[in-house]
């Protein structure tokens, strides 16, 4: 079992599926956790297990460039809140447009924030692209509560469609097909990220950028793309955001939550693999989502930056790290 | 013949204080050349301005025929310049062998010629590391390493790069008598598989073992450049560095 | 005289007191930052939690939140050596800073931020005292005392640290292990003990600075992440390691502020600091006085 997981984790080349083959394997997952779904009849399983895959998601978009190129990126409510809010804006112009559409426009266009802010600050010391990063996120968020036409400080009001296209069923059967989607989508990117000329360059950066420099490595072309996808999955990952929650505002949008998940599940699941955030959100969040159920205060929310201050101190590897050790 | 590497008035200041002063410093292809100094006198300043990790402010590089000054370092490394450092540098989290594919990904095959891929790169990283006697220690993690085995890999990695010139800075300190001949005798080997090298050391029997040329920096400036049995002997560098 | 020149004047004023109290509430960051290379982003954090220590103080006890505040400096300076130790432990030893060591600060904000949240609700807090309101009046010139008494403790904690570094022997030291740590060892001063009664200091000026925050402004706890900009903003334009930078770029942003908040609107003033970090990072990242 821990030799199967390091071996699932692991980075080896020649080993395990061909990316392909491993695309396949998710599609069936997907499918059957869909299924799943489907078969317990409660729409309160879709909700929550639209918010599992949902931080799946953006833990694998904050790990590419955090895990794999060693770049902290605190800005996630930015980018995830330029996606949900690009979504609002295409509703109140071209509401017929398909989801899928919109996510892919809400995903460019927090990825093209993202390549300006790297742009200006990645050529600096690490640290000062996270303040930017930090900061950036405050500055999207005042840019969006004075912009009166998705609502401002007010809020958006989004109308949920009835029925979901295509399966049949409440629309938000189809959120979450979309959002397995998209899990799809990025856990295949990550992986073959991982296993490519790309990746090693990324953990080259990570480990000692002048070194890679000297190697040849382009170090600002590839910091650069590292941030256009974590930027851009982020956007997509909040596309879908304003149907699932129907009312959108500043203070819920950027919710500081969303950062500090999106952060500490990766730490905790291990940020070496694309199966940490998995771990990372599965755990995490399922026992966010038992706290909340069971004792109805904001205890839950505590859990995740407690739990990552832990990890941090204390097995900075993760819980996939722990296991690829034992294998060593 | 045109030379290799031409570094024209080469000035580079920090704030108020000047590390380099107009050096001029040529060096042929296939050249051995030793570049001695005492510590502080700016020769890793030096080669992180040829090498392009930090940019001078006066003067220029000239490598290949090319002007370097407006590339970055890891352009100047595709055109062929490598370098090791000083305190080595390498990749905690990757293996040996991967240690030595990021050059071979970034460097080599960036240039286009003949890209290689799949088990050809294993099958090179592991014959480079042979090379310096790492063979066996492929797959460890550099956390694993003694020092000379550090210094070795720092070498082995500048040389996956399939450099013209590479500059060792330093490979040497700290080490045995016999790990100081093994070095040595890496750097001759390699200089016989055409790699012009430039050596920078403080043990001087390697040094005049090695070198074909001479030079030394004192205080951010060149004072002699020569034949080695030469400049040992010059009074401005007995005085400066070797007469202590 | 005009009524926009007036205005303007005020808010130029305003700005300029405002920048008093922005240095203050950067000096801790001076400290981690410029000096320690410590990138604590928590610090906005525990400027809050001194703001509702004089809240407290101030309701429950009766006493000046100047007051409580440097009663409870003792309490922060242990608090900031003890925090100090934990990030050296896990983190600067291990050689392992960058990423971890961020997360681990961002927690930190993190969870301060929800547990004042838990204590003390999202409703906006404030204290009592004899300056919260008036001005002082000086011909055209309205000095609010809100902020004037701010900007006052500002100058005091300022000048008084770097009287600190420039002429004890701790206060040279830390200097010291901001630029050489190995000379530091030679004059048989432990670089690490240094760093601590740094980094405490560090977490004592927040309990200025929080005092001084409620006496400006009302608090609620989610307002310490608008300050993280402003901070590291400050402190990058005034040069890392520059305290009298650290000041002057205080003062500009303080000026800046006040400005676009009396001619476009209040709204935009979290904006501009991040415009001035970004300006800065791309055009100078040094800083104006930076080493």
């Amino acid at each position: 079992m821990v030799s199967l997981v390091a071996k699932a984790a692991g980075r080896e080349t020649a080993a395990g599926l061909g990316n392909v083959a491993f695309i396949g394997v998710l599609i069936v997952a997907a499918g059957a956790i869909f299924g799943a779904t489907r078969w317990i009849g409660n729409d309160y399983a879709f909700f929550a297990a639209y918010v599992v895959v949902q931080y799946i998601v953006l833990g694998t978009a904050w790990n590419i460039l955090g895990g794999y190129t060693g770049y902290v990126n605190f800005g996630i409510t930015a980018f995830f809140a330029i996606g949900a809010y690009s979504t609002v804006v295409l509703y109140k112009l071209t509401p017929w447009l398909p989801l899928p559409v919109m996510i892919v426009i809400g995903g460019v266009m927090a990825a093209l924030v993202g390549l300006g802010t790297g742009y200006l600050t990645l050529r600096l010391r690490g640290v000062f692209f996270s303040i930017a990063t930090l900061a950036l996120a405050i500055v999207v968020q005042t840019l969006i509560t004075n912009w009166d036409f998705v609502g401002g400080a007010r809020g958006a009001y989004v109308l949920r469609p009835k029925m979901a296209p295509l399966i049949g069923g409440g629309y938000i059967e189809y959120l979450f097909l979309v959002m397995l989607g998209l899990c799809v989508v990025a856990l295949a990117t990550a992986r073959a990220i991982e296993r490519s000329s790309l990746g090693f360059g990324f953990a080259a950066i990570r480990d000692d950028e002048a070194a890679a420099e000297a190697s040849g490595v382009p170090t600002l072309k590839l910091k650069l793309v590292a941030t256009a996808l974590s930027g851009g999955f982020m956007g997509m990952a909040g596309a879908p955001l304003p149907y699932y929650v129907t009312y959108l505002d500043p203070a819920s949008g950027f919710s500081l939550n969303y950062a500090v998940n999106a952060i500490a599940m990766p730490l905790i699941g291990g940020t070496s693999s694309w199966l940490g955030p998995v771990v990372g959100a599965v755990l995490v969040g399922g026992l966010q989502e038992y706290l909340r159920v069971t004792i109805a205060s904001a205890i839950n929310v505590l859990v995740a930056g407690v739990l990552m201050v832990a990890f941090v101190i204390l097995a900075p590897q993760g819980i996939v790290g722990l296991f690829q050790r034992k294998k060593r | 013949m045109s030379a290799l590497l031409h570094v024209q008035r080469l000035g580079k200041r920090f704030g108020g204080f000047t590390a380099l002063q107009d050096v001029e410093l040529e060096v042929q292809p296939g050249e051995r050349l030793g570049l001695i100094g005492p510590n502080g006198s700016g020769k890793s300043t030096l080669v992180n301005c040829i090498c392009g990790t930090l940019r001078n402010e006066q003067g220029s590089v000239n490598f290949g025929g090319t002007t370097v000054d407006s590339l970055t370092a890891h352009e100047r490394t595709r055109l062929g310049l490598a370098r090791s450092f000083q305190l080595p540098r390498p990749f905690g989290s990757l293996s040996l062998a991967e240690n030595l594919r990021i050059p071979i990904l970034y460097a080599v095959n960036a240039r286009g010629e003949r890209k290689l891929s799949g088990a050809a790169i294993e099958t090179r990283c592991i014959e480079l590391l042979g090379q310096v006697n790492l063979a066996d220690k492929a797959h460890r993690l550099p956390r694993d390493l003694t020092q000379i085995e550090m210094r070795k890999l720092e070498l082995a990695r500048a040389m996956a790069a399939d450099p013209k010139l590479l500059i060792a800075d330093e490979s040497m300190a700290g080490l045995s008598h016999a790990e100081v001949d093994e070095i040595l005798a890496l750097l001759i080997r390699l200089n016989g598989q055409g790699v012009t090298v430039i050596m920078i050391e403080h043990i001087m029997r390697a040094v005049m073992a090695f070198s074909q040329r001479l030079a030394v920096l004192v205080a951010g400036r060149k004072i002699a450049d020569g034949n080695p049995k030469d400049v040992v002997r010059d009074a401005e560098v007995v005085r400066a560095y070797l007469g202590e | 005289m005009d009524a926009s020149a007036d205005l303007l004047i005020n808010a130029v004023v305003s700005g300029l007191l405002l920048g008093g109290f922005y240095a203050v509430v950067s000096i801790g960051v001076a400290i981690s930052f410029g000096l320690l290379d410590i990138v604590n982003i928590a610090h906005p954090a525990v400027i809050l939690l001194g703001s509702y220590v004089a809240f407290i103080g101030n309701t429950v006890f009766g006493i000046d939140p100047i007051l409580a505040a440097v009663i409870m400096l003792p309490a922060f300076y242990f608090l900031g050596v003890v925090t100090y130790q934990i990030y050296y432990v896990a983190f600067e030893r291990r050689d392992d800073q960058s990423i971890r060591g961020l997360s681990f600060f961002f927690g930190i904000l993190f969870i301060a931020e929800v547990g004042l949240i838990l204590a003390f609700g999202v409703d906006y807090r404030s204290v009592q005292a004899w300056y919260a309101q008036g001005n002082l009046d000086l011909l055209v010139i309205e000095l609010p005392w809100r902020l004037l008494v701010p900007f006052l403790l500002g100058l005091v904690t300022v000048a008084g640290l770097q009287m600190f570094l420039s002429r004890t022997f701790v206060g040279r030291a830390v200097q010291a292990v901001a630029q050489d740590q190995g000379a530091l060892r030679l004059m048989a001063a432990n670089p690490a003990r240094i760093k601590r009664i740094a980094f405490g200091l560090s977490f004592a000026t927040a309990a200025v600075a929080g005092a001084a925050l409620i006496i400006i402004q009302p608090v609620e706890p989610s307002i310490g992440r608008e300050y993280i900009g402003r901070i590291f903003a400050i402190c990058v334009l005034g040069g890392l390691g520059s305290f009298p930078g650290m000041v002057i770029a205080a003062v500009t942003l303080g000026i800046v502020e006040s400005l676009t908040a009396t001619f476009f609107g209040p709204s935009w003033a979290p904006a501009v600091s991040f415009g001035v970090l970004l300006v800065t990072l791309a055009v100078r990242p040094n800083g104006i006085l930076g080493r």
